[in-house]
């Protein structure tokens, strides 16, 4: 687990900003170069956050090729975050 | 026995195997993923496993009932490998216990198909060259293009 990730905030354009645990595995890992990081974001859904966090650091996987969890849950892209969510992001499986 | 583990320590299918033994079963499949040495007309030096454990835990757990609930399996289990893995090295054991013959080879069938499409578990082939590649993510287009 890498705690030296910094907190780091997101300028949102309304909205009250709320603060996440975003976990990276395998590729998104190695792009973002940590494996975890709080941040505190506007975004108000995971799809919201994923396209945040592509901007700054250049993600190259589409959503449509991804699942995304929640809270070990696997959820929809467009549920509504809320605060202390724990977000993986979870690029296409390739196990076996 | 319906369970999935990650092990970061070389697979015994032997030893998996016997913990589907049962006195009512008559039928055990089981199926091992090997680390081959090659992958598209590539030649692959090892591969390396990444999971996410609380995940892989959640879906291989519903997998695994989804199977119970569509095949009279009576025992039923699954272990991934993790790490970095030579040619050779077994990657996954996949096994179903039954009655008969026939319900065990369809339960490992649906078993082994449904993990390796839905378990959260990332393999990166590091090629001879000693280039390497996330699978299913090497060609990804950038978002926004396409």
């Amino acid at each position: 687990m890498d705690l030296s990730a910094d907190k780091q905030t997101v300028d949102g354009a309304d909205g009250a900003l709320i603060e996440v645990c975003v976990e990276y595995v395998a590729v998104l890992k190695e792009q973002r170069g940590a494996d975890e990081e709080t941040l505190c974001t506007a975004a108000a859904t995971p799809a919201e956050l994923y396209a945040e966090l592509t901007a700054r650091h250049g993600f190259t996987l589409r959503p449509e090729r991804m699942r995304v969890a929640v809270n070990a849950c696997f959820v929809p892209w467009h549920v509504s975050l809320r605060p202390n969510d724990r977000v993986v992001f979870v690029p296409p499986v390739s196990g076996g | 026995m319906f369970r999935f583990e990650i092990s970061d320590r070389p697979l015994e299918p032997a030893a998996l195997e016997a913990r589907l033994h049962r006195p009512d079963v008559g039928g055990i499949v089981s199926f091992v993923g090997r680390v081959r040495n090659h992958h598209q007309g590539r030649a692959v030096r090892e591969l390396t496993y990444e999971c996410h454990r609380v995940l892989a835990q959640v879906e291989a757990q519903r997998i695994l009932f989804d199977a119970a609930g569509r095949f009279p399996v009576l025992a039923a289990g699954c272990v991934h490998r993790i790490g970095t893995l030579p040619v050779g090295e077994a990657a996954i054991w996949v096994g179903a216990a039954a009655a008969h013959r026939a319900e065990a080879f369809q339960a490992c069938s649906f078993l082994i198909e449904e993990l390796k499409a839905w378990l959260p578990v990332w393999k990166k082939e590091t090629y001879v060259d000693g280039t390497s590649a996330w699978i299913n993510c090497a060609a990804c287009a950038p978002v926004g293009t396409g």
